[in-house]
């Protein structure tokens, strides 16, 4: 296992920047997930780092060695980075368990010490039993794992992941998730995952890499990415709530405060000039007689709770409530625990994704 | 770069090695037709107008290029009649049994020319056996009615049809239902809805089809060959062939410009067929939905019994007529079951030295075409899928010409290119060499084309995942490309081996004593006099060349979409 790191990584197609100025650093063993919209250039900083495309500038380095910058390029094959690919990309004409011997016989590893490697693998994704099926026999879940187990079987010091639960069913998606965390527990192998899906990202992630317009906006921890949102994408992309103007009030001596949707609250920060907040919907706990009044325009049962949306203050606020409300009905909000931050081009940024989506 | 080199030498430096294969394939397929337009300018003789001058000036070149046009023309005609009727019923209509019909249909066009012609020769005429067994046959003495620009002009009708046939259903394919269904609820009737609708719809693959038909029936040669030459009818192609076997290579200059007349007739025919083609596709593109259907009602068994009785007449019909003459003992024996024998067919095949060399020259010549093919073409057509540049996709567009231009065209070109080899004193004229080299100039897009279709059709991440695991080029190529594209490469072998096992228009230009091919020798024989060893030998072409189109459709499945011609 290696540490993997991109510097200044630019990719240009026809003039059009799909990766711009990318600088990232993972740590060995470290699982990473490349979460953005699609068209954010989270794939093509993964064919780079494997060595299907050539950088336009800056360099990918993996262990210490350069793989690709101006004057070098190291082969696909000689990288040894194993990649799971969306469409699985299994061998049609060969069987499952010479999908998985593959990569050995290509690294001329003798026949008995390749086939206990073969069960190995094939043990540890729980395919023995399928050893001498041909992919085509197989379902997509057991496909996915037939991907993963060839990926694992040559020891990579990366291992890169697109979108791979992309084209399975919900129910196979949980499953698999838990597959990939018990796997990457097992060989504490330097993981990328690319998906567009938070909910995946945000359980299986060390850190989550978020990616807008082929840049990186916030590279955190999960929890990080949730509570201390970098900008109002970030804010917006990922996690349930709102994103709205907040303005500094008097510096008080411990904590800052904020007005924002007309009251003034006080706010973890990291910043003296914060110019928005995000409002999760645990932020808003509902009262009778606060002063700030929101008018509930929609309520859906989430199973054990209520998800409300209200108008408020000309802003759309997500909360949620123990019992059902009626449409139209005013109840007062109270805010606690708010993020703020500093995006003077939140706004601009969030007309521009509302427009693309 | 150096620190690149040293680590993956191997792979990189195939990388940038393999795009040398492209300068002997350049070579092979082009060269000759360059060869040739050199020395239609007078390359050698100090660029001078003379040849073009004196030939084209000639009375006999004139009549020659009227007859070709006549007979292209009137062929296209029928084609158009015969394959136009196919299309429309196969494609549209809910008549059954349509995979057996279409094979039937396609038969004629793999069944070389002159075994056509000698056939049809069997069924008419004052000595068929045919109509003599059923008393039919017209009095001795009387004219084979089929020596005549009529029976040339019929024939090759016939014989290409099916390349109308398969044009036209490919584009009624695109023609979406819902167009016809709108026509019909704004109160059009069938009759009206095909005649405003579907005819002008289909009209720009109804003359690609017709074109790439003519200018396949202006290079035929066994059909003018076997028809036209006994009543002194010349066609280009024709006249060609009895000018250089007549007077020898000294008249090489005089037929390497007749040859180039009937290039640019061709290329003009193909051109013509391209650009209609081209701008009719484009209006429907875009439009899904389900293909068209009418039910045919009560009408249908009619129907389906006058395709059938139709199919029976081209093709049954002058099969029986050969089979019937390969089967008596004598020309002039009526058959019986007493007279019956298959000594000529044991002649043919086991005695004769003649024609047992034909059967190993020809079958030597298809094998090695289409192994060799085959070994350049899953490279080749991979570099063009996975590497594209400027030079591939000028091969890609002029690899079609050795194909499309007329089979003696090539030839002449071949003759010219390769009778003293380049820088060399060597030559290839009167080897069996020299056909080869034609063949595989000639079929080379037979080849490519299943080739290019299965590798456009595969997911690069299958070699992009074998390199993640760190599999070099050579051994992506030999794991993954080949056991993949091996089925496409396979048809395309089989088709390679089809076309050229019965070949006779390149090789009647390029043979000489003991490099006699099938089609040659089946020429000869019936020029000759011998009928019934000619019959018997061409049946057995037949039924080979039968047996390995159904090996083919047998395995129909396992071939990507495209690979075969006569499946869509």
């Amino acid at each position: 296992m290696a540490e993997l790191s991109f510097s200044g990584l630019t990719k240009r197609f026809d003039g059009h920047a799909a990766l711009d100025r990318v600088s990232a650093d993972i740590g060995s063993g470290e699982f990473v997930a490349l979460l953005g919209p699609s068209g954010c250039g989270k794939t093509t900083l993964l064919r780079l780092t494997a060595g299907f495309e050539t950088p336009s500038e800056g360099s990918v380095t993996l262990g210490g060695e350069v793989m690709t910058d101006a004057t070098r390029f190291i082969a696909p094959e000689a990288r040894e980075i194993g990649i799971v690919f969306q469409s699985y990309a299994l061998w049609p004409h060969k069987s499952v368990a010479r999908n998985v011997s593959f990569p050995l016989e290509v690294r001329r590893v003798p026949q008995p010490e390749r086939d206990a490697r073969v069960a190995e693998a094939l043990a540890l994704t729980g395919l023995s039993a399928f050893a001498h099926r041909m992919p085509a026999q197989l379902s997509g879940g057991q496909r996915q794992r037939v991907a993963l187990a060839r990926c694992l079987v040559f020891e990579p010091r990366a291992m890169l992941l697109d979108e791979p639960l992309a084209n399975l069913d919900l129910a196979l998606r949980a499953s698999m998730q838990e597959v990939f965390r018990m796997f990457h527990q097992r060989t504490r192998a330097t993981m990328l995952y690319v998906t567009h899906d938070q909910g995946e990202a945000l359980a299986l992630a060390d850190r989550v890499a978020v990616m807008e317009r082929g840049r990186i906006r916030q590279f955190a921890a999960p929890e990080v990415l949730y509570r201390e949102p970098a900008d109002c994408f970030v804010a917006g992309f990922v996690g349930d709530g709102a994103v709205v103007s907040a303005r500094a009030c008097e510096p008080a001596p411990d904590a800052l405060r904020i007005e924002v949707l007309g009251c003034r609250v006080p706010t973890r920060t990291n910043t003296r000039r914060p110019t928005h907040a995000s409002i999760r919907p645990e932020n808003i706990r509902l009262s009778h007689d606060a002063p700030l009044r929101g008018r509930i325009t929609g309520c859906t049962y989430l199973g054990g709770r209520f998800r409300l949306t209200l108008e408020a203050a000309g802003e759309t606020l997500t909360a949620f409530a123990t019992q059902r409300a009626r449409l139209g009905e005013t109840v007062g909000l109270t805010l606690h625990d708010l993020w703020s931050f500093h995006d003077p081009e939140g706004e601009v940024l969030m007309a521009r994704a509302m427009a693309e989506a | 770069m150096i620190a690149t080199r040293l680590r993956k030498g191997g792979s990189r430096s195939l990388d940038r090695l393999f795009p040398l294969i492209l300068l002997p394939v350049a070579l092979i397929a082009l060269g000759p037709v360059l060869r040739l337009l050199l020395e239609g300018v007078g390359l050698g003789d100090g660029l001078t107008s003379e040849h073009l001058t004196t030939v084209l000036t000639r009375e006999g070149t004139r009549t020659a290029l009227l007859h070709s046009l006549v007979t292209a023309g009137g062929g296209t005609l029928i084609s158009i009649l015969i394959g136009a009727s196919f299309a429309f019923l196969v494609a549209l209509t809910d008549i059954r049994g349509k995979g057996a019909l279409v094979f039937c249909l396609m038969v004629p066009m793999m069944i070389p020319p002159q075994i056509t012609a000698l056939a049809w020769m069997q069924v008419t005429g004052p000595s068929s056996v045919l109509l003599k067994m059923l008393g039919l046959a017209p009095p001795l003495g009387s004219p084979q009615p089929l020596h005549s620009p009529q029976g040339i002009v019929l024939l090759l009708g016939i014989q290409h049809a099916s390349l109308v046939f398969l044009t036209l259903r490919a584009g009624l394919r695109m023609i979406p239902a819902d167009l016809v269904e709108a026509a019909r609820m704004c109160g059009g009737g069938t009759l009206r809805v095909w005649a405003q609708v579907v005819l002008p719809l289909s009209m720009p693959a109804l003359i690609a089809g017709a074109a790439m038909a003519f200018v396949t029936a202006l290079g035929n040669f066994g059909i003018p060959a076997m028809l036209g030459i006994p009543a002194r009818y010349s066609t280009l192609p024709t006249l060609i062939y009895q000018r250089l076997v007549g007077l020898g290579p000294s008249v090489l200059p005089e037929v390497a410009v007749l040859s180039l007349l009937i290039g640019l007739v061709a290329i003009a025919g193909v051109l013509a067929g391209r650009v209609v083609l081209s701008r009719g596709g484009f209006g429907l593109v875009g439009l899904s939905g389900t293909p068209l259907a009418f039910s045919l009602g009560r009408a249908r068994l009619p129907v389906e019994i006058a395709l059938w009785a139709f199919i029976a007449m081209i093709l049954v019909l002058p099969l029986l007529a050969l089979l019937a003459t390969s089967l008596i003992p004598a020309y002039g024996v009526p058959l019986s079951f007493e007279t019956a024998t298959f000594k000529a067919w044991h002649e043919a095949l086991l005695v004769q030295p003649v024609t047992r060399r034909a059967y190993a020259n020809s079958l030597f010549l298809a094998v090695a075409a289409a192994l060799i093919l085959m070994a350049i073409c899953l490279p080749l057509a991979w570099l063009m899928e996975r590497r594209p540049s400027r030079i591939t996709r000028l091969l890609d567009g002029l690899i079609d010409l050795p194909y499309a231009l007329p089979g003696v065209v090539l030839s002449i070109a071949c003759i010219l290119t390769f009778t003293r080899l380049p820088f060399t004193d060597l030559t290839l004229y009167g080897t069996i060499w020299i056909i080869l080299m034609a063949y595989l100039a000639r079929f080379f897009v037979v080849m490519l084309r299943p080739i290019q279709s299965s590798l456009a059709q595969l997911d690069p991440a299958m070699e992009e995942a074998a390199a993640s695991v760190g599999a070099r080029l050579g051994r992506r190529l030999r794991a993954i490309v080949l056991p993949l594209a091996a089925p496409s490469a396979a048809a395309g072998a089989i088709l390679v081996f089809l076309t050229a096992v019965n070949e006779l228009t390149v090789s009647a230009l390029l043979w000489s004593s003991g490099t006699e091919t099938l089609g040659v020798v089946i020429f000869n024989l019936e020029d000759s006099g011998e009928t019934v060893m000619a019959s018997a030998l061409a049946m057995s072409i037949t039924c080979l060349i039968i047996a390995l189109m159904a090996a083919v459709q047998l395995g129909a499945r396992h071939f990507p979409k495209g690979t075969i011609p006569w499946q869509s």
